[in-house]
C-alpha cells in the first residue's frame, strides 16, 4: 500500500494540514502536496478507469506527463473536468471526483463488458464494428459509445472565476526553471540582456534536488538556492513560476499560461493569466520525460515511473509501496532503488534488462545489499486492482517465468525523452539519438525567424544532455548564445562544474521480454489513457497503416488528453519494428501547442460578461433604453427596432410609429449612419470613380444620392453625398458600411491613385444625427429656430447650417421615408439635448420616435432599396432598375467594366419588382417564386425571390419587393410563392413604388 | 445653448489604478504633408508645439500634438478652442492640400493614475509598456482588447487614452476590469 513516511517531504509544510474530499471521502494532506501525492499518502492508489476498457488506473507519473490521474475538480460554477492531480497543488477544501466509471470507481460495469468483449475492441474497432448497418450508427452505436466513452463531465454552470491576458516583451525568454533554465537565465542575464524565466511548477530547480549531485563542490540543492537568489537580484531578469510555456509561434511569439491562484482559490482575483510574449530569443529548458517499459500488466495501479516514485518519496515523503521492484534499461532508475532503500523501504530486486547491467549506481545499490539481476525483465505483473507481485523472466526470451516476487509497487524506466514540444511547435527538427534511444533537437535545424535566423535554442536535458555536468555546460552555452543573438555580449565566466558519474549506456528496450508472446503483448500497454497496447500497433501495421500519423489515428495512440507524452516514442518504436524499418524513418507525429491543455477561459481572457464584445452606443442610447426600445444588432451597434409602450406588441408598436410619422411627426436616431469627409482638389474626380453617378457636378450646399460598387460591379453601399464646399464632400454610408467604405476609399487612394490630392476622415461619431420626419416636421423645427427653413430657403436635397434649440446644426433635406424630412446633424455631445428639445417641441404634434423596422417599412412602401436586403453581393444596380443612378457620361468608375460583361448585361438576370399578394397576406422572408418543371437535380425551377416583405400599415396589406425573371416586363402577371407549410401564396407583379409615386409628399 | 456632454460624463473607478473619464477635449484630425514648413508652422500656431516624430507626442500641459500616421496628426486643444484652432490652421495652410476636421465629439478620453498604470494597459494592448520602452513623450495608436485606442503618458504614473465615443462604455468597463484589485501583476517592478 502507498502511505506517508515519517521522514522526507522537502516540499511539505507538515505544520499545516489540509482537508480535501475525494469521491465524497474526507482525506488529509499537507501544504505543499500535490493532489496526487496527497491521494497516494492516503493509499488511494486507484484513481480512475481507462477510456476504452475501463481498466483500473493509478498514478503513473509526478508531473505534466501523467495520463491517468485526471479528475472532475470543484463543483458548480468552479467545476472543471480532466484536471491532472500531479500538477494540481493541494488546497484546503479541494473537492474532486474520479472520472469514467459507472456506477462506482471500485465496481464498474464497463470493466465487466471489457472482460466479455475485449477481443472485439482492437485497433480500429470503431471503424470495423460500427460501419454496418448504416442506420445503427446514429441510433444505437453513437449514443452507446458516447455513454461509455469520454472522460470528465462537461461543466454546466457559468465559470465564476476571472481571467486575463498580459502582453510582455523580452530579449530572452527561458522556458523551464530547472537547473538548465536557471543557468541559461543567469548566463543570458549577465550580458545585460532582458531575460524572462518561467517555470510551470511552484518550485525552482526541477528534478535536480531529487536526483542529487554536486555542483562546484556543493550539493545541487544549495546551488539551486544560490542561483535563484542571484537571479532575484538581477534587475534585468524577471522570474515567474506556476507559468507554463504553452506554445511557441512565429516571430518569437510565445503563450505563457500562468496559474495565478489555482493553489489558493480563496484569494479570489485572477485565476489564470495568459501571457502573450514576444521574445527575440527563446531557450527551451523544458527537461525530459521518463518512458514506461512495455511489459504485460504495466498498466496496473502501483506500476509507476521510477523517477516519479523517487519524487513522491523525496518531495512529499510518500512511498508507493513497502516493497518496490525496480525494472530498468538504464542507470538512472538505480537512484530510485537507492533512495527507497535509504529511506528504510524494501527493494526486493532491481531487474536490469541490460545483460551487462549498470555502472557506478549499480555498484552503490549492490553495496546497499540490493539484489540486482542483469539481463532480466518482467514477464507479467500479478494483481487485479493493484500490484501484488511480478513474474521475472529473461529479457532475451519469450516470457518463461523464472521466479515470482511479491511486491506492491513497480518502478519502471525505459529511458528518457527530451521534452522537444516547444522546440518543435514552430518548425524545429529532430534527430534520432541512437545511443540514448530518443529524439532530440537537431541544432542545425532550429525554428527560424523572418530573417532565416534561429530563434529557439534547446538547453539541458531538453537538448538530449542527461547528466548534470553536461546539462550545466549546455545550458550555460545556450544562455550565452541567446544573449549574443539579441546583440548583447556574454560574460566570459565559465559554467558551473558538476561532478561527473560513471554510467553505463542505456539499451533500447521497446518490448519486455523482447520476444513476448501475443498473450503478453495484448496486456502490454503503450497508451494508458486511451488503452492502446503493443498488439494494437502491430495490428495497425499489418493492416497497412504504415504512416505514423495513420497508425496514430487508427489506434488512437497519443490522442488522449496527455497527447502521448509517455506513449509516443514507445509506440513508434513498436511500429518501426513491425515495419522492419529504423525509427527515424518512421518519424514522430506532429507536436502542436499547447504543451498541456490550458483553460478555455484563459484564452477568452477579459472578453466575457458585459465586455464580451464592444457594443457601440449613440448619444441617445440611454433614452432608447429608458423608453422601451426593443433592440436589434446593426453592426456593433444596438439600434432600436421599435419602442414598445407598456403592454404593446412589437408589431403594434411598429404600426403605431409608422401611422404617426405618416400622419404627423416621427423622430429617428440616425447617428449610426457613416459620415466620411473627402477633401482635396481631386475630391470630385475621386468620388466620380467611387460612385456610379456623377458627384463632381454637385453644387455646394446640395445633396445627391449615390451608389457604390465593387470593382466586380456589385452594389456594395449607398447614401447621400453633400458637397460642403468646392473641395469638401461629406459622404453618408450605411450603418454597417462606415468603416469598410472608409477603408475602401483609403485603399484606392493609397494603392492606386496615390498621386491624387485627396484626404479622407471618418467623422461618423462626431455627430449625433436625428431625422425629423412627417408632415409636421417643418413647423416643429420652426419652433426651435429663427433661421429660414422654408421650402424656398431649404429645398429638397439641399442642406443648410442653422441654429436649432440654441445648438449649431446642419439640416439636410433628405428623405428615406417619402415624407417631408430633415436629417439634423449636431455635435455628438449636444445630440441628446437636441433630441429632448425636439420631443418637447413636437409634443403638440404627437411626435413619435420610431425604430429601424418603421424605417424599413416606410422605405419599402416608397420602393427604396436597402443594402443587404435588395443586395447580397451578387446584385448590380441594373438588377434594381437603377440605370438612372449610373452615369453614361463618365469614362470610368469602379464596377463599370464589370457591369459590361456579358452575364452582367444578360437580359435574363432577375430584376426588381413589387409584389402584391392577392389575398393581402405578408410573404415569408426570402421566399422563392417557382417556375414550371424541375432542374437537373430534380429540384423545382425558380423564377424569382423575395428580397423585402412587410405588412404595410399605410396600405393595410402585405407588400414585398422581389427579384423576378423578366419582372419589369411582366407587370400584372401572377406568380406562385410556396410557403414552407406547403401552401402557396399568389402574388401579382407590380411597380415597386407603392406609395406616393410622384414624390409629392417629400417635396413640399 | 445646452452644454455639450462627454459620453460618460466624468465616470470614475478606484481600483489598484484609478480610472477616470476626463470629459470633452478639443481634438482635430490634421492630415497633410508633415514635413512641410507650412504645416509645421500651422501646428505651432494652433497648439504651440512642434510636429512630433513617429510614435511620439509633443505636449504642453493639456495641449499637444500626437503622431497618428505618416500623413496624420491629432491636435489636442481645449474643447472650447477647437473652432479657433481650426480657423488658424485654415489660415496658415490656405492654398495647401490638407484636411483639418473637428473630431472632439467623436472621442472619449480616459486617464489612468497609479504606480501600475502601465500594467493596466499591458493587459489590454499589445504594446511593450516596460519602463524604458514606453515613457512620457511616447504615443501609440493600437488595439485595446477589441477596439482601436491611442494612449500616451503624462508622467510615469499617469496615462491618457483616446478611443471612439461609441465604445466609451466598453473601454471604461475594460479598464475597470483590468484595474480591479486582485489583478496586480507586478511585472514592471
Amino acid at each position: 500500500m502507498s502511505t506517508r513516511l515519517a521522514s522526507g517531504g522537502r516540499l511539505l509544510n507538515k505544520g499545516r494540514a489540509l482537508n480535501f474530499t475525494f469521491n465524497g471521502k474526507r482525506l488529509n494532506g499537507f501544504e505543499g502536496d500535490t493532489l496526487a501525492s496527497a491521494l497516494l499518502a492516503n493509499d488511494q492508489m486507484m484513481v480512475g478507469r481507462s477510456f476504452k476498457y475501463h481498466r483500473p488506473r493509478g498514478v503513473v507519473a509526478s508531473g505534466a506527463e501523467e495520463p491517468n490521474a485526471l479528475f472532475n475538480m470543484g463543483e458548480g460554477e468552479t467545476f472543471e473536468p480532466n484536471q491532472r492531480a500531479t500538477t494540481t497543488e493541494l488546497f484546503d477544501g479541494l473537492t474532486c471526483t474520479s472520472q469514467n466509471h459507472w456506477p462506482s470507481l471500485e465496481f464498474d460495469v464497463g470493466a465487466i463488458n471489457n472482460k466479455l468483449f475485449s477481443r472485439f475492441l482492437t485497433a480500429g474497432f470503431y471503424y470495423k464494428m460500427f460501419i454496418h448497418p448504416r442506420p445503427l450508427w446514429k441510433h444505437v452505436y453513437e449514443p452507446f459509445i458516447r455513454q461509455s466513452a469520454g472522460l470528465g463531465k462537461a461543466p454546466k454552470d457559468r465559470d465564476a472565476d476571472k481571467y486575463e491576458h498580459f502582453y510582455a516583451f523580452t530579449d530572452v525568454l527561458v522556458i523551464g526553471g530547472g537547473v538548465a533554465g536557471l543557468q541559461a537565465a543567469r548566463a543570458a542575464g549577465a550580458s545585460g540582456a532582458k531575460v524572462m524565466l518561467i517555470e510551470q511548477t511552484a518550485h525552482w530547480g526541477g528534478r535536480a534536488p531529487v536526483d542529487g549531485g554536486t555542483v562546484d563542490g556543493a550539493p545541487v540543492d544549495k546551488f539551486v538556492d544560490e542561483i535563484v537568489s542571484e537571479l532575484e537580484t538581477m534587475p534585468n531578469v524577471t522570474m515567474r513560476n506556476r507559468m507554463m510555456g504553452a506554445g511557441v509561434y512565429d516571430h518569437g511569439y510565445v503563450l505563457g499560461y500562468e496559474r495565478v491562484n489555482d493553489h489558493q482559490p480563496e484569494v479570489g482575483g485572477i485565476r489564470h493569466r495568459l501571457w502573450r510574449i514576444r521574445a527575440t530569443q527563446i531557450v527551451t529548458a523544458t527537461g525530459a520525460i521518463e518512458r514506461p517499459l512495455s511489459f504485460a500488466g504495466n498498466d496496473l495501479p502501483g506500476v509507476m515511473l521510477a523517477a516519479s516514485i523517487r519524487d513522491y518519496a523525496v518531495n512529499f515523503g510518500v512511498s508507493a509501496g513497502d516493497r518496490t521492484v525496480v525494472v530498468t534499461n538504464n542507470d538512472d532508475a538505480y537512484r530510485t532503488a537507492i533512495t527507497l532503500k535509504n529511506m528504510g523501504l524494501d527493494v526486493p530486486v532491481i531487474l536490469d534488462a541490460r545483460p551487462d547491467g549498470g555502472g557506478d549506481l549499480a555498484l552503490q545499490a549492490r553495496e546497499l545489499g540490493i539484489r540486482v539481476e542483469n539481463g532480466k525483465g518482467i514477464a507479467k505483473v500479478k494483481g487485479g486492482k493493484r500490484v501484488e507481485g511480478v513474474a521475472i523472466c529473461s529479457q532475451a526470451g519469450e516470457g518463461a517465468v523464472l521466479e515470482e516476487i511479491a511486491c506492491d509497487a513497480v518502478a519502471m524506466s525505459g529511458g528518457w525523452s527530451p521534452v522537444v514540444h516547444l522546440w518543435s511547435h514552430c518548425g524545429g527538427k529532430l534527430i534520432w539519438d541512437e545511443a540514448q534511444a530518443h529524439f532530440r533537437p537537431d541544432v542545425d535545424k532550429a525554428p527560424t525567424d523572418a530573417t532565416g535566423e534561429a530563434f529557439v535554442i534547446a538547453a539541458g536535458s531538453a537538448n538530449g544532455t542527461l547528466d548534470l555536468a553536461g546539462i550545466l555546460t549546455d545550458a550555460d552555452a545556450a544562455g550565452k548564445a541567446a544573449a549574443k543573438a539579441t546583440g548583447h555580449t556574454p560574460k566570459r565566466k565559465a559554467a558551473p562544474k558538476a561532478e561527473a558519474e560513471e554510467a553505463n549506456a542505456m539499451e533500447a528496450t521497446w518490448l519486455m521480454p523482447q520476444g513476448a508472446t501475443i498473450k503478453l503483448r495484448m496486456k502490454s500497454w503503450l497508451d494508458f489513457q486511451n488503452d492502446v497496447k503493443v498488439s494494437d500497433i502491430q495490428l495497425a501495421a499489418r493492416e497497412g497503416f504504415e504512416s505514423v500519423e495513420h497508425a496514430k489515428r487508427y489506434t488512437t495512440l497519443g490522442m488522449a488528453t496527455d497527447q502521448g507524452k509517455l506513449s509516443n516514442i514507445n509506440g513508434l518504436a513498436i511500429l518501426s519494428d513491425a515495419l522492419n524499418q529504423p525509427i527515424p524513418q518512421t518519424g514522430t507525429t506532429t507536436f502542436r501547442p499547447p504543451y498541456t491543455p490550458i483553460s478555455m477561459a484563459s484564452i477568452a481572457g477579459e472578453a466575457r460578461g458585459e465586455i464580451f464584445q464592444p457594443i457601440r452606443r449613440t448619444p441617445m442610447q440611454d433614452w432608447h433604453e429608458e423608453n422601451g426600445a426593443f433592440f436589434e444588432p446593426v453592426g456593433a451597434w444596438r439600434r432600436a427596432y421599435t419602442y414598445q409602450k407598456p403592454g404593446e406588441s412589437v408589431e403594434n408598436a411598429v404600426i403605431r410609429e409608422i401611422d404617426q410619422t405618416r400622419d404627423k411627426l416621427g423622430l429617428l436616431d440616425a447617428s449610426t449612419l457613416g459620415k466620411i469627409i473627402v477633401k482635396g482638389p481631386d475630391a470630385g474626380k475621386f468620388l466620380d470613380m467611387l460612385y456610379t453617378n456623377m458627384m463632381s457636378t454637385l453644387k455646394p450646399g446640395r445633396c445627391r444620392y449615390g451608389l457604390m460598387c465593387t470593382e466586380n460591379g456589385f452594389l456594395t453601399d449607398d447614401g447621400v453625398v453633400a458637397r460642403i464646399d468646392e473641395e469638401t464632400f461629406l459622404c453618408h454610408t450605411t450603418t454597417g458600411g462606415a468603416e469598410t467604405i472608409h477603408g475602401h476609399m483609403e485603399e484606392w487612394l493609397q494603392t492606386e491613385w496615390w498621386d491624387w490630392k485627396v484626404y479622407t476622415a471618418n467623422v461618423t461619431e462626431q455627430y449625433g444625427q436625428i431625422a425629423v420626419v412627417g408632415p409636421k416636421a417643418r413647423i416643429a423645427l420652426e419652433k426651435l429656430t429663427d433661421d429660414d427653413i422654408s421650402a424656398e430657403a431649404l429645398a429638397f436635397m439641399a442642406f443648410k447650417d442653422i441654429t436649432l434649440a440654441g445648438i449649431p446644426a446642419r439640416a439636410y433635406r433628405i428623405s428615406f421615408s417619402g415624407e417631408l424630412s430633415y436629417e439634423i446633424a449636431v455635435a455628438a455631445g449636444q445630440a441628446r439635448a437636441l433630441w429632448d428639445a425636439l420631443l418637447e417641441a413636437g409634443a403638440e404634434f404627437g411626435i413619435t420616435p420610431y425604430g429601424t423596422e418603421a424605417l424599413h417599412v416606410m422605405r419599402a412602401e416608397k420602393g427604396f432599396i436597402m443594402i443587404g436586403d435588395e443586395t447580397d453581393g451578387t446584385v448590380i444596380p441594373q438588377d434594381l432598375n437603377m440605370q438612372w443612378a449610373i452615369s453614361k457620361k463618365k469614362e470610368d468608375f469602379l464596377g463599370k467594366r464589370a457591369q459590361e460583361r456579358t452575364f452582367m448585361a444578360d437580359p435574363n438576370r432577375w430584376k426588381l419588382v413589387g409584389l402584391d399578394t392577392l389575398d393581402g397576406s405578408v410573404l415569408p422572408e426570402g421566399a422563392y417564386a417557382v417556375a414550371e418543371g424541375n432542374n437537373a437535380n430534380g429540384q423545382r425551377n425558380t423564377q424569382g425571390r423575395v428580397t423585402s416583405t412587410y405588412y404595410s400599415p399605410t396600405l393595410k396589406r402585405g407588400i414585398a419587393m422581389a427579384l423576378v425573371h423578366n419582372g419589369p416586363d411582366r407587370m400584372g402577371d401572377v406568380i406562385d410563392i410556396p410557403k414552407v407549410d406547403g401552401t402557396v401564396i399568389k402574388a401579382k407583379i407590380v411597380d415597386p413604388i407603392f406609395y406616393d409615386k410622384d414624390g409629392e409628399k417629400q417635396n413640399v | 445653448m445646452s452644454k455639450a456632454v462627454s459620453a460618460l460624463q466624468g465616470a470614475s473607478y478606484q481600483g489598484y489604478v484609478t480610472v477616470e473619464e476626463l470629459g470633452l477635449r478639443g481634438m482635430i484630425t490634421l492630415r497633410g504633408d508633415l514635413a512641410s514648413a507650412k504645416l509645421k508652422s500651422a501646428v505651432k500656431v494652433a497648439a504651440g508645439v512642434a510636429v512630433p516624430k513617429q510614435r511620439k507626442v509633443s505636449l504642453d500641459g493639456d495641449v499637444g500634438v500626437a503622431w497618428m500616421s505618416p500623413d496624420e496628426l491629432l491636435v489636442m486643444v481645449p474643447y472650447e478652442g477647437v473652432e479657433g484652432a481650426i480657423a488658424s490652421i485654415d489660415k496658415t495652410l490656405k492654398g495647401q492640400h490638407y484636411l483639418a476636421v473637428n473630431v472632439s465629439d467623436a472621442r472619449a478620453v480616459f486617464e489612468l493614475r497609479g504606480d501600475a498604470a502601465a500594467e493596466v494597459i499591458a493587459k489590454l494592448c499589445p504594446v511593450d509598456m516596460a519602463p524604458g520602452q514606453f515613457g512620457p513623450g511616447d504615443f501609440r495608436r493600437s488595439r485595446m482588447a477589441q477596439v482601436p485606442a491611442a494612449f500616451w503618458m503624462v508622467d510615469e504614473t499617469t496615462i491618457r487614452i483616446v478611443c471612439f465615443r461609441s465604445v466609451a462604455d466598453y473601454v471604461f468597463k475594460l479598464l475597470k476590469d483590468a484595474a480591479e484589485p486582485g489583478g496586480e501583476v507586478g511585472h514592471f517592478g
